[in-house]
C-alpha cells in the first residue's frame, strides 16, 4: 500500500508538473486514491452470488463538470490481486486458464469519450483490456463532486468467454455473466 | 394393546434422513480434500443441498415425534439401557440439527451464501467474517466427528438386538406389510 500511494503520488506529482508546465493546471489529471477506491467483480457460481475484489486498483481522472466532454480516465488493477476471499480460489484464478496473472498482470481502462446524461450521470465510453484483448464499451456513470473528493460509481457487464477467461470445464459451475462494480474515490 | 412399531412415517423420515447423512458424509469427506476443479464445486453444492435437505426432514420427524409416541422399549429391558438408548437418540436430534445449521452458517461467513438446489436464496444469519468462518468450519467438523460416533453406537445397538439378543426389536423401524 505504502509503494502504492507514493507511486501514485510521484505520478501525480510528475502530471502536475508536466500539466503546469503546458498551462492547463485547472484541469490536472489527478490520482485515484486506492485506499478508498473499491472495484469489485460479482458472479454466480451454482446458482451463488460470489464477490470478489480486487485490491489494487490505481489511475488518473481528469473531471471537468463544466465541460464533461473534455474529461478523460485511465485505470488499472492488478489482476494478481484479486481476492475470492480464499487463497486456493485466489490461486486457481491467477492461472493461465483465468487471468494468467504472469502474462497479463494488468486489466485497464482508457475513456475515449463523456457525455453529461443530465444531474450527476454520465456516460462514459472507451477501451477495456482483460488478458491482453481490448474491446470497446459504454457505460453510465455516477459522478458525485464533494467537499474532499470526487466519487464515480457505476457498474460494467463483462462476458468471462469475450476475454478468455475460465475455460470450458468451468462454464456449468461458474456463469459467463460477470458485473464489475467500481466505486472511485479520488480526493482533491 | 400399546403400540409396538414405528409409524410407517416414522419409518420412512428414518431411513431417508439416515440415507441422506451418509451421501452428506461421503461427499464432505472426499470433497475437502480434492483440489479445485468444477467437480468440486459441484460436489459441494451437492453437499450443502443434501445438509438442508436432512435439516427440513429432521425437522419434520422431530414434529412428528412430538405427536407420535414412540413404541416402548421391552419391559424387561435393563434401566441403563433404557436411559442409554433416550440419551443416544436425544444426541442424535441436537446433532442432526447442529450439524446442518453449522454448515449454512460456515457457508454465509465465507461468503458464499446457500442456495438451496441453486434456484432457492437462503438467507444467511451470520455475517461474512473470516476469523468466524474458521471457528464454525472446527465447529462442523466437531460436531460431525461426535454425530459418527453415536450413530456407531445406534447401529452397533441394533446389531446386539438384531444377532445377541434376538428380541426383534429392529423390525420396529423395518418395512414390512403391516407398515403401509
Amino acid at each position: 500500500m505504502k509503494f502504492i500511494s507514493s507511486t501514485r503520488s510521484a505520478v501525480s506529482a510528475g502530471l502536475s508538473a508536466v500539466l503546469l508546465l503546458s498551462g492547463m493546471a485547472h484541469s490536472a489529471a489527478v490520482g485515484i486514491d486506492a485506499r478508498k477506491s473499491k472495484v469489485t467483480a460479482t458472479f454466480k457460481q451454482i446458482g451463488v452470488p460470489v464477490e470478489g475484489v480486487f485490491t489494487k486498483a490505481a489511475g488518473v481522472i481528469q473531471f471537468n463538470a463544466a465541460k464533461p466532454e473534455t474529461s478523460s480516465a485511465s485505470l488499472q488493477i492488478d489482476t494478481a490481486a484479486f481476492d475470492l476471499g480464499m487463497e486456493d480460489y485466489n490461486a486457481e484464478v491467477r492461472k493461465k486458464e483465468w487471468f494468467d496473472t504472469k502474462s497479463h498482470p494488468q486489466a485497464t481502462f482508457v475513456s475515449t469519450s463523456f457525455k453529461s446524461l443530465g444531474g450527476d450521470r454520465y456516460q462514459a465510453s472507451g477501451k477495456l483490456t482483460i488478458k491482453g484483448k481490448s474491446v470497446d464499451i459504454s457505460f453510465p456513470v455516477t459522478i458525485k463532486p464533494q467537499a474532499a473528493a470526487t466519487v464515480f460509481t457505476g457498474s460494467i457487464p463483462v462476458s468471462r468467454k469475450v476475454f478468455a477467461i475460465g475455460d470450458a470445464g468451468w462454464n456449468e459451475v461458474v456463469d459467463d455473466a460477470v458485473t464489475v462494480n467500481f466505486s472511485i474515490v479520488q480526493s482533491h | 394393546m400399546a403400540e409396538t412399531r414405528y409409524t410407517a412415517t416414522a419409518i420412512t423420515l428414518h431411513w431417508l434422513s439416515a440415507l441422506l447423512i451418509i451421501a452428506a458424509f461421503a461427499l464432505g469427506v472426499v470433497m475437502v480434500d480434492m483440489k479445485i476443479s468444477p467437480t468440486k464445486l459441484q460436489y459441494y453444492s451437492w453437499h450443502k443441498w443434501l445438509g438442508i435437505t436432512v435439516l427440513g426432514l429432521v425437522a419434520l420427524r422431530l414434529l412428528w415425534r412430538l405427536f407420535h409416541k414412540a413404541p416402548a422399549l421391552p419391559l424387561q429391558t435393563p434401566r441403563w439401557q433404557v436411559l442409554a438408548a433416550s440419551a443416544g437418540h436425544w444426541m442424535l436430534y441436537v446433532l442432526m440439527f447442529a450439524i446442518p445449521l453449522s454448515g449454512w452458517a460456515f457457508s454465509s461467513a465465507s461468503g458464499y451464501p446457500l442456495v438451496y438446489l441453486g434456484q432457492f436464496p437462503l438467507p444467511d444469519w451470520v455475517p461474512k467474517d473470516k476469523a468466524l468462518a474458521g471457528q464454525l468450519k472446527e465447529v462442523h467438523e466437531l460436531l460431525t466427528t461426535i454425530l459418527m460416533w453415536v450413530v456407531a453406537g445406534h447401529f452397533a445397538a441394533a446389531l446386539k438386538h438384531q444377532f445377541v439378543d434376538k428380541d426383534g426389536l429392529l423390525a420396529r423401524m423395518w418395512f414390512s406389510r403391516k407398515t403401509f
